[in-house]
């Protein structure tokens, strides 16, 4: 029996064909919308770049672990790789079919193998399928980590922009709260209202809750709140916008908005703050 | 020894808070203003902490203090530019000072104390 060929030195050899037949296998299993958004010259650049840098951490890692140091380069190129694919629009389905494809081209190479006992092409698919499930979870985690980090972003944007204090009239500040009020969000209205109160001087606010879809007893609480803090700086609040649905969950919950002026709209806040100003408007 | 200084300016004392209160400063305030108030005869107290950044609960409940025993002696207590820093910071203390007026700067508190004061003469006046 002639002296086996060690896997690696038969996928090397095999390489052009492992790669047509990759590429071939990802243009099929991604279909038409896959293969739209992401050019086939880029493809086969990634394809070839993995493969090389695969073979290389294959030469000289071990097989079953992943984790070490000689698949580094291998984890950083997929990292980027779904990276990439996330900003673009990819599923993590499509962004692991990169990984998976590639196990057909290895297979056909390791069974096509006439030099090869069978107990050794057995042995041999294993590792292989072993170390490419490792890898195409690695990939998944890695797009699911980049997808959770730009949810991450648009959360902190979606805070910045969500409090904006508008002024009304002399002395008069008007905040329209939009979405639901959790402990972060409370803190970063508060603050910017309270700072916005210091610079014009303004001596009353009218925070609107039209566009706050439930005040439950925390977010009655976080109301209270600022308006305690706006009290003790020397400002009045009014609370606006409060829905016929709102008033009635907030008695049947009990909670008490002591010493709050609440008006059911904006208008009518705005006169009350007008008449409190002493700011009288000709008809 | 370090001391809040305590102006008069006709029926009101002002004190202004310049410096970094420690707890030893609030303790003293406290003594002065009220034997200050004593003396005077004061009516309105106005406090300005617009250049505190920082206070923690001891001090927070000293201001409170204060204001008690000023109204005690019978003279109304008004607060005045609190930053939002320190206003957020007694309220996530607890500390809502119920009772104390506030107001945004010294001339509206001014305002306040001419116009707390002048009612408040004027309410007595037709009972004497």
């Amino acid at each position: 029996m002639a002296a086996e060929e060690s896997l690696i030195a038969l996928l090397e050899r095999q390489r052009g064909k492992i790669l047509a037949q990759w590429l071939g296998e990802l243009a099929s299993r991604t279909g038409g919308s896959a293969k739209a958004r992401i050019a086939a010259d880029l493809l086969a650049r990634q394809a070839n770049e993995f493969f090389s840098e695969f073979m290389h951490a294959l030469a000289t890692g071990s097989h079953a672990d992943i984790g070490g140091d000689e698949w580094k380069a291998v984890r950083t190129f997929l990292e980027q790789l779904s990276t990439e694919r996330v900003l673009a629009g990819f599923s993590s389905e499509e962004t692991a079919i990169f990984i998976f494809s590639l196990k057909r081209g290895l297979f056909d190479a390791v069974s096509s193998d006439k030099g090869r006992s069978a107990t050794k092409v057995a042995q041999d698919l294993w590792s292989i399928t072993e170390l490419l499930d490792k890898l195409g979870l690695h990939t998944v985690r890695a797009f699911q980590r980049s997808r959770e980090e730009v949810i991450d972003r648009q959360q902190t944007e979606m805070l910045e922009l969500s409090t904006p204090v508008v002024k009304l009239w002399d002395g008069i500040l008007a905040l329209p709260l939009i979405g639901t009020l959790d402990s972060a969000r409370t803190q970063i209205v508060m603050e910017s209202l309270l700072q916005r109160i210091v610079e014009t001087e303004s001596q009353i606010a009218i925070i609107d809750i039209t566009g706050v879809p439930t005040v439950d007893t925390l977010v009655a609480q976080h109301l209270l709140k600022a308006v305690t803090a706006l009290r003790l700086m020397g400002a009045e609040c009014i609370v606006s916008g409060v829905r016929p649905q709102i008033a009635q969950t907030i008695v049947h919950l009990g909670v008490d908005l002591q010493g709050i002026t609440t008006k059911a709209n904006l208008a009518d806040a705005l006169a009350l703050a007008l008449k409190r100003t002493g700011v009288k408007l000709g008809n | 020894m370090e001391r809040i200084a305590i102006l008069r300016m006709g029926e009101v004392l002002l004190v202004t808070i310049q410096v970094e209160m420690s707890d030893e400063l609030a303790m003293r305030l406290q003594d002065d203003l009220s034997q200050a108030i004593e003396r005077t005869h004061a009516k309105g107290v106005l406090i300005d902490i617009s250049a505190l950044e920082v206070v923690d609960s001891f001090i927070g409940r000293m201001i409170a203090d204060i204001s008690g025993v000023a109204g005690i002696l019978d003279a109304v207590t008004v607060l005045v530019g609190m930053q939002p820093a320190v206003a957020i910071t007694l309220v996530e203390l607890g500390l809502s000072l119920p009772g104390v007026a506030t107001a945004l700067n010294v001339e509206r508190g001014m305002e306040l104390l001419r116009g707390g004061l002048g009612r408040e003469e004027h309410h007595e006046l037709p009972a004497r």
